[in-house]
């Protein structure tokens, strides 16, 4: 039996001053476009994919960020049609089923990190 | 089987249709028969004079169509009864209908109170009672400067106002007493409404008895007692009502010396199967000139028929009315004194406020009062009145509010008792109201409007309702509050105030101040529309909190690239300008479209090439059209004076003026003018924000016109104004709206919701009835004077450019996702 192990590769995908404040952009690797979102109110990094699920728009890195709820989720709203997703966990909050990929953030000095995970 | 009794109404008014109305929801063991002597079905006759301000008589109706039918009710319209035939029990109409009853209800209601002055059945000489009066009034208005009306009783004086809404230039009020509203108001209280109407241009004429009516045929002067003369080309009477007793005096029933059917408590005539309600009935030497205690008779009488008990004794006449904007009310017993009572007077002249209430000698009941422009507390003051709830300590502190120290608790809405009549037309209690909302989560006006009646009459007890049901929802820990998402607890208009009083200037600043949370889609883009309305700063300094259009100054389109709308003032361009686009477009690979705003749309733009389409066409002398803001779009036009040979003026230069003026201000929703060159109308001003139409005299200013899902025709301002007041009061009105609107609320649902409509809109806008138009115009300079093209400002900063890439590690590379198919020549999205 062979057991497939996920190892995280961390990406560098571009300066902190890309990214603005409490705002998205947009990383290419490969052939995937992944959301950054520097959210500078709270001092954290989100990653998620840039597609959105629900008209298959390469739209996310250009929603608004937020949260919602008592314990603040963050969030982010597609521009197209306004369907927010938890940056935590990708889960549609606008009660749908849709999903999306979200992944861990590095920032060290001036550099953020993405990371990837591969099959090992 | 037994043939079902027949009742016959006589009068098809407000009080003969709810007296069907309740009959039929108790029981079904009568034929009713229902004789009218309108050519229509009954209609809400309180709410006459908004067949002024653009309701019709399907609005005004009192049923919907086909519900006498459908309840099995026969209608017999345009049809008086001429004789009623006691010993038979017949009755005999106009058309020559003979009808058998059982039963009798005369609801015949009253007329105009017309006094015998020579001269009074000159032409121009109107009554107000039915809605073949106003449609005769305002025919006539069309061709009058000066009106009057005679008496300045509460129909007087809103008579006065109907002839103001109407475009009379000067509108005089004669009454015959020393004060206004004799029956409602004491001295002091008349002076107060005397002052406040002379400031919004009615003239007041007291003490003033009509001798004769002067003029050739027409009506050209009234000449009083004082031997002084008043020119008028127009006189409208609202001098009382006499009740309609003529056809129960002809068959010998009793009535009143001075007019009137005498009623026992059960409304019965002297004859036991004849009933009579309403206006026509003189019950214990009182006729009601008011619709609540009609609806009141009208019970009694359905309980008499349905084997239930109920008798008349009596009813209040507080009222409360709204007249040109300035609140007037009355209430319990308004005019005891002293020694009978202790009485507690409040007057501000400077804010034009004035309030009487009368308490009992021991301190512990509130007796009455009168209460003048601001009548906020009437519905509570009155509740206080009939339930007999124990006074505060304080008892000033009921119109003067708590001052410091204790609240005024006790006084609140939710400390009535549970059977205090809320609604007195309807008859619902506080109980009912409250139990829809906690049983039946029914939380919303409309919704209670709905399921119990409460507020649908009158409507003078809605903000009581409101209160209730917010007080309600709050008791059982549902209240929400028309704030804007869950953080901030503000409503746009509060959250404005706040931010223009502390001076905030970012969105984050606000949320710390103000809200919780992190924010959200809802909040960012309604904080930024309220910075921009406020301060017009650069709308890409603060880009995320922008809806995505407008932080790329762009709308976002299906496949994810964007239009390009360059601004067009007017719809007129250049030959050089359209080759421009034509280049531009060509270039980037734009598929191109006249817009239905009279303008050149770009799509398929990506969005790492929208600096460099805009830096050529700003080159060319374009600037943003703002087609992706809450801001002006176009100000359509026709071609006008310039070439139309029907033009009256020139709409186009008019068109591009007022574009040029307004474009970029940022406003709740978009915004959308027309200016057309004569009446024919060809740019469907009249469907705009603000439509703009010339006249032989000027140009009529009409505002809240809508396309959209729920189109609605925009309502006449202003007419024949020049054009410079035209700008005042556009001015005026746009910045009222950018202040006071909900977000995404367009000019069309504002103003429907905005209490008092479009008279209260006129009197802000133009008798300044809130004394901010100097601060609106201000601040409409303001935000006129610091315009700044945005997509210039991006264009010229590097720094800002940079924003406008899809990779971030790859500004160079295009969208892959982003995929077109041709057609006709061009291009067109991919289907999602
Ligand atoms: C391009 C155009 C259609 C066309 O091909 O002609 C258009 C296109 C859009 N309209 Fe419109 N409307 C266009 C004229 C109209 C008109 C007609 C008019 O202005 O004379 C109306 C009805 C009139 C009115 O607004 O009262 C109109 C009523 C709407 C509405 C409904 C507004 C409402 O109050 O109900 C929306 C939705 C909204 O704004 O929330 C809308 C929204 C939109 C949006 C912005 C939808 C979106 O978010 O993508 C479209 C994007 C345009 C773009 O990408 O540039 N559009 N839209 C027209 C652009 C006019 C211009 O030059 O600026
Ligand atoms: C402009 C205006 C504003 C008002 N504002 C208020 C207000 O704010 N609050 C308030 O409480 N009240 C107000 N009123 C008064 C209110 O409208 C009346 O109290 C109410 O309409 C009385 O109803 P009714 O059915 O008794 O009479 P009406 O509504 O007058 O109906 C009587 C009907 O009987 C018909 N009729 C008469 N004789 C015959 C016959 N022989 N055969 C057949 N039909 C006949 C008449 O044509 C009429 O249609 C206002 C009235 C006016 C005119
Ligand atoms: S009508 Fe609908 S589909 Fe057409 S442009 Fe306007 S918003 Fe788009
Ligand atoms: S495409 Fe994202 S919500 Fe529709």
């Amino acid at each position: 039996m062979e057991i497939a192990v996920d190892t995280l590769k961390w990406i560098l995908a571009c300066t902190t001053s890309d990214v603005p404040e409490n705002g998205g952009a947009c990383v290419k690797h490969g052939d995937e476009q992944i959301a950054v979102f520097n959210f500078t109110r709270r001092n954290e990094w989100y990653a998620t994919q840039n597609l959105c699920p629900h008209k298959q728009q390469m739209a996310l890195s250009r929603g608004m960020i937020g949260s919602t709820g008592e314990e603040c989720e963050p969030k982010v709203a597609c521009p197209f049609h306004k369907k927010t997703f938890s940056l935590l966990s990708g889960e549609c909050l606008s009660g749908e089923e849709y999903e999306i990929k979200t992944y861990p953030v590095r920032v060290i000095g001036d550099k953020v990190y993405i990371g990837i995970k591969e099959m090992a | 089987m037994n043939e079902k009794q027949t009742i016959v109404v006589i009068g098809n008014g407000m009080v003969g249709y709810k007296f069907c109305e309740k009959l039929i929801a108790k029981t079904n063991a009568y034929q009713v028969v229902v004789f009218g002597e309108e050519p229509r079905p009954a209609y809400d006759r309180v709410h006459l004079s908004e067949y002024f301000n653009g309701k019709t008589a399907e609005d005004l109706s009192m049923s919907p169509a086909g519900w006498y039918e459908q309840n099995g009710i026969k209608l017999h319209l345009n049809d008086p009864v001429q004789e009623i035939n006691r010993a038979n029990k017949t009755i005999h109409s106009l058309k020559g209908s003979v009808q058998k009853y059982d039963y009798l209800v005369l609801a015949t209601g009253s007329s105009a109170f017309v006094p015998d002055i020579p001269g009074i059945e000159k032409e121009g000489v109107f009554v107000y009672r039915t809605i073949e009066d106003l449609e005769l009034i305002s025919g006539y208005a069309s061709n009058a400067r000066n009106g009057a009306v005679m008496g300045g009783g509460l129909l007087g004086l809103e008579a006065a106002k109907a002839l103001i809404d109407l475009g009379i230039k000067e509108t005089h009020v004669i009454e015959f007493a020393p004060r206004l509203m004799p029956r409602q108001i004491d001295q002091p209280g008349s002076s107060m409404l005397q002052m406040k109407l002379k400031e919004l241009g009615l003239h007041i004429h007291l003490n003033k008895s009509t001798l004769n009516i002067g003029g050739d045929g027409k009506i050209e002067a009234l000449e009083f007692a004082d031997e002084t003369s008043l020119a008028v080309d127009m006189l409208v009477i609202s001098a009382g009502i006499k009740p309609r007793d003529e056809l129960a005096k002809l068959c010998g029933l009793e009535t009143g010396t001075r007019g009137g059917i005498v009623v026992n408590d059960y409304m019965q005539t002297n004859d036991e199967s004849i009933f009579a309600i309403g206006e026509c009935a003189l019950h214990s030497g009182m006729i009601y000139g008011l619709v609540a205690p009609g609806y009141e008779m009208a019970d009694v009488v359905v309980a008499q028929l349905s084997e239930a008990d109920k008798s008349f004794t009596g009813f209040d006449m507080s009222t409360k009315l709204k007249l040109i904007g300035i609140d007037v009310a009355s209430f319990g017993d308004p005019f005891i004194n002293d020694p009978d009572c202790k009485t507690i007077l409040f007057e501000d002249t400077n804010k034009g406020v004035y309030k009487r209430i009368n308490i009992s000698n021991d301190g512990k009941a509130l007796l009455g009062g009168i209460l003048i422009g601001d009548a906020d507390d009437y519905n509570i003051l009155l509740q206080n009145v009939k339930n007999k709830i124990a006074l505060p300590e304080n008892p000033e502190d009921l119109i003067l509010g708590a001052r410091g120290g204790a609240s005024s608790e006790g006084s609140g809405v939710m400390s009535l008792p549970d059977d205090a009549m809320i609604c007195s037309c309807e008859s619902v209690s506080k109980g009912a109201i409250c139990d829809a909302v906690k049983l039946d989560n029914i939380t919303t006006l409309d919704g209670i409007k709905k399921c119990t009646k409460a507020g649908t009459c009158c409507g003078g007890c809605v903000p009581l309702v409101k209160d209730l049901i917010n007080g309600t929802m709050k008791e059982s820990g549902l209240y929400v509050k028309n704030v804007l998402c869950e953080h901030f607890d503000y409503s746009r208009q509060e959250l404005m105030d706040l931010i223009r009083i502390n001076n905030v200037r970012s969105y984050d600043e606000a949320l710390d101040h103000y809200g919780k949370g992190d924010g959200c889609e809802t909040c960012k883009p309604a904080v930024a529309s309220i910075l921009s309305g406020l301060w017009n700063d650069l709308i890409v300094k603060q880009a995320p909190i922008q809806d995505s259009n407008d932080r790329y100054l762009a709308n976002i389109q299906k496949g994810g690239t964007y239009s390009v709308v360059p601004r067009i003032p007017g719809g007129e361009i250049t030959p050089d300008k359209l080759i421009v686009i034509g280049q531009v477009a060509k270039k980037y690979n734009l598929y191109t479209k006249i817009t239905g705003g009279q303008r050149i749309d770009l799509f398929g733009a990506h969005v790492n090439d929208l600096p460099n389409i805009w830096e050529e066409l700003i080159e060319a002398g374009f600037e943003s059209g703002h087609a992706y803001g809450k801001s002006l779009r176009t100000v359509k036009s026709c071609v006008g004076s310039t070439w139309c040979r029907f033009g009256l003026h020139d709409s186009v230069s008019f068109a591009i003026e007022i574009e040029e003026r307004y474009k970029g201000i940022r406003s709740p929703h978009k915004l959308k003018g027309g200016v057309s060159g004569c009446i024919r109308e060809c740019a469907e001003a009249q469907a705009k924000d603000f439509g703009i139409i010339a006249t032989d005299k000027g140009w009529n200013l009409y505002v809240c016109g809508n396309g959209g899902s729920k189109p609605q025709h925009a309502l006449l301002l202003a007419s024949d104004i020049d054009k410079e007041t035209l700008v005042k009061y556009l001015d005026r009105f746009l910045m009222f709206y950018i202040k006071t609107a909900d977000p995404l609320a367009r000019t069309a649902t504002w103003l429907n919701k905005m209490e008092g409509g479009l008279s209260y809109l006129k009197n802000v806008i133009i008798n300044d009835s809130l004394g901010i138009n100097s601060q609106l115009e201000e601040e409409m300079q303001g935000l006129v004077d610091s315009f700044h093209c945005e997509w210039k400002e991006v264009v010229q900063n590097e720094e800002l450019r940079k924003r406008f890439v899809h990779f971030v590690n790859a500004p160079e590379e295009k969208d892959p996702s982003v995929n077109f198919d041709p057609m006709r020549e061009q291009v067109k999205a991919k289907e999602w």
